[in-house]
């Protein structure tokens, strides 16, 4: 028997289904997002040299199914395709085309490699697909006039050097200043960066430069030049191992500059301990994350938060892995995003809320650091905090920098 | 007089499989024409970008099997000329704004010389050593493209941005078509002359140099002379490869010429049938798409099994090299005689 209130309720369902037949008109525009889910492309190094930077991608697919177990995003699960690329160039462009012509993904999420993404820009710039935190250090992601559809994440390497830069002309104007540098992007654009941050009137300062390769076996010979060169600042813009030697090194040889590291160095099991506690005390660097070696940060919530997701949804070993890391907090900030788009999940305002970010914090950020961008600040993250090692753990002095 | 009548059936019937297989072979290059003309109008631009891939590394596979398949010098560092050409078109075309078209030769050349200079300290490699030599050569490359002093020039990590071209008189096709075309029109000409080189003279002299060096020095073959030419020849083709490579794909940097590059144009040769022309175009095939699967295999096994590409693609090429040990080629060469004699065997009883 069909009662009135059957009637009505099937007048109801069957208007329901009308009006969002009717949505598509809207949701044309919204390439790769359905009622039901939001489909997300990335390029990862799963094969090649590279490879050790995969488990970046396996966070995100991981945090992201944290997320839709929780219900998703206003009812929208998130499927991320993460393909790989091997850390090849031509591999990237491949593998983006499929996801943007085949796949039709809305937007491409936290690819790797400076190259890599390098060479899918122009690409996804001409076809408007949003190109969101890539996942490199380099400084020429923030570029908002020329490339509106690509956005970085992390501090970049020039940030940080000059946040060293105006530190040293404020506690030591009349430094000499030697620079420890690997010969690659990443050594050079901190040598920019730390120029930038001196300023012209004090660019001056440095007056010494040692550079070294990856391939070398010690940077030995590096040190006691520089410490012939008669500098009392030294900054080590060095990989773990080159920076660990650095800090043996000088304490060895009784030179006792003040010195900056980097903070791609700054981990306590690899670089620190290595080195020799008692050897790095005094060394200081500026940081944006939560160690998770560090003993300091054992009850914070935030840490008992990523213990607890790496316990449930990846393995132990990527519990002090700052590469994990790095990916849970590039995906709660993808989150973030997707839930100010509300229902309106257009490449266009994906890209507005991407560039609309206010005062995010983040579980393993630093209490403080904030993520904000703005339609001119593709840069999402510039603060850092200046912190010593005082033998044990680093700790933090002075208020949070913005390079 | 039973040898005498057999004799000539079984000659007869010789021919007639031959016969067979020519029209067999004409047949498969009319599909294989139709396919490679009709292509760019039935397919998606993501795949004509990976048929021109494909096209690219057969050219280049080409030019490494007439080294070592035809003249049997194993090299291991041809991904080092597919950079040089490849660097050579991005720096023409950046620096001394040549149209593309136009470096594609010039890149050509640069490599021929290259690899012929290579070639004569390596005549007095042979095998293994030069094997290894070529290998520093690819280990040594991407090194020194990173290299500061030639910033200026290469670009150093950040690479090159090309442009991508699009299709000149105005001509109704888009650049992925018109890109498709071009590398189609270069791979054509290509085979076409590596066809009649290796039917030659010169092809007779440099499988003779490979088959039995000391008999083909007494037949009067100067070897040192066509070991170097070889070199210089492959390379040109990697060379060509390179240039176009860099034009379909529009960026150029150090880390697109990894070790993986150099090792996968020798899987492609022997994948495709050593000593084969046609049979690149299958190497080819592999070493652009067997990545791509192994990758969505590993999909397979879950999440925690991203780490596993590499070992799905090695036991694929495990299975393949089990399966047909002389390549694709090889079956092809031998699947007509197999088939002939498998429909003969009846009439025999």
């Amino acid at each position: 028997m069909i009662s009135r209130r059957t009637l009505l309720q099937a007048g109801a369902v069957s208007a329901a289904a009308l009006a969002s037949g009717l949505r598509p008109a809207r949701a044309a525009n919204a390439v790769g997002v359905t009622e039901a889910e939001i489909k997300i492309g990335q390029t990862m190094p799963y094969s090649g040299p590279a490879s050790a930077y995969g488990v970046i991608g396996k966070a995100d697919v991981a945090y992201f199914k944290m997320i839709n177990e929780a219900g998703g995003i206003n009812g929208r699960k998130l499927n991320l395709i993460s393909l790989d690329d091997g850390y090849s160039p031509p591999k990237t462009v491949e593998q983006t085309r499929r996801l943007v012509e085949q796949e039709q993904v809305a937007f491409i999420f936290n690819s790797l490699g400076t190259p890599s993404n390098a060479a899918i820009r122009p690409y996804l710039t001409e076809n408007k697909v949003p190109q969101l935190f890539v996942a490199t250090g380099a400084a020429m992601w923030n570029d908002p006039k020329n490339f509106p559809w690509t956005i970085g994440w992390q501090p970049n390497y020039q940030t940080e050097a000059s946040i060293f830069g105006k530190h040293i002309v404020a506690t030591k104007p009349g430094a000499k200043i030697g620079v420890l540098y690997q010969n690659d992007a990443f050594g050079k654009d901190y040598l920019t960066g730390l120029k930038a941050g001196l300023g012209a009137d004090h660019a001056g300062l440095i007056i010494k430069e040692a550079s070294y390769e990856v391939s070398e076996p010690t940077v030995d010979s590096q040190i006691v030049s520089l410490q012939d060169s008669g500098a009392d600042v030294l900054l080590i813009a060095a990989t773990p191992k080159f920076a660990a030697q650095a800090i043996r090194k000088t304490f060895d040889i009784g030179w006792t500059p003040v010195r900056y590291m980097t903070d791609v160095s700054l981990s306590i099991a690899s670089v620190m301990k290595p080195a020799g506690l008692e050897k790095s005390k005094g060394v200081i660097t500026a940081n944006y994350g939560k160690d998770p070696t560090d003993a300091r940060w054992k009850d914070d919530e935030g840490y008992k938060g990523w213990a607890a997701f790496v316990a449930k949804y990846l393995t132990p070993a990527d519990l002090i892995d700052s590469n994990a890391i790095y990916g849970y907090g590039v995906a709660a900030t993808m989150v973030q995003v997707l839930k100010q788009c509300e229902n309106d999940l257009s490449r266009e305002n994906i890209m507005r809320q991407a560039a609309n970010i206010k005062d995010l914090e983040l579980p393993m950020l630093l209490p403080g650091v904030k993520i904000n961008t703005s339609p001119d600040n593709f840069a999402p993250i510039r603060q850092e905090q200046l912190e010593s090692f005082n033998g044990e753990s680093w700790s933090a002095f002075g208020d949070l920098l913005q390079g | 007089m039973t040898l005498a009548n057999d004799t000539p059936t079984a000659l007869s019937a010789a021919a007639i499989a031959q016969a067979g297989s020519r029209r067999l072979q004409r047949l498969a290059m009319g599909v294989f024409c139709i396919f490679a003309l009709g292509l760019p109008f039935v397919a998606s631009g993501y795949h004509l970008f990976q048929f021109a891939q494909v096209l690219i590394y057969a050219i280049a596979l080409l030019g490494l099997n007439i080294l070592t398949g035809y003249n049997g010098q194993i090299s291991l560092g041809h991904g080092a000329f597919y950079a040089i050409g490849g660097y050579a078109m991005a720096i023409l075309a950046t620096k001394f704004d040549v149209p593309y078209w136009a470096t594609i030769p010039v890149s050509g050349l640069i490599c021929f010389v290259a690899g012929f200079l290579f070639g004569l300290p390596a005549l007095r490699l042979g095998g293994l050593y030069l094997a290894l030599a070529t290998f520093a050569l690819a280990v040594a490359t991407p090194q020194l493209l990173n290299y500061r002093g030639f910033d200026a020039w290469t670009g150093g990590s950040q690479g090159l941005q090309l442009g991508k071209p699009h299709a000149p008189f105005a001509l109704p096709l888009t650049s992925d078509q018109w890109l498709y075309f071009l590398c189609l029109v270069c791979a054509a000409l290509m085979f076409w002359a590596a066809a009649n080189l290796v039917r030659g003279r010169i092809g007779r002299a440099i499988i003779a140099i490979r088959d039995h060096p000391i008999a083909a020095e007494t037949m009067g073959i100067n070897i040192s002379f066509y070991k170097a030419m070889c070199f210089g020849v492959s390379a040109l083709y990697a060379g060509v490869a390179g240039a176009l490579g860099s034009i379909v794909v529009g960026f150029i940097s150090p880390d697109s010429f990894g070790l993986f590059l150099s090792l996968s144009f020798l899987v492609g040769i022997v994948v495709g049938g050593l000593a084969s022309i046609w049979g690149v175009l299958f190497g080819a095939l592999f070493i652009e798409f067997v990545p791509n699967y192994a990758d969505q295999l590993s999909d397979l096994f879950g999440e925690s099994a991203k780490a596993l590409p590499g070992a799905i693609y090695g036991i694929l090429l495990i299975g393949l090299m089990y399966l047909m040990p002389t390549g694709v080629a090889g079956v092809i060469r031998t699947a007509p005689g197999l088939l002939s004699r498998l429909f003969s065997r009846p009439k025999r009883v």
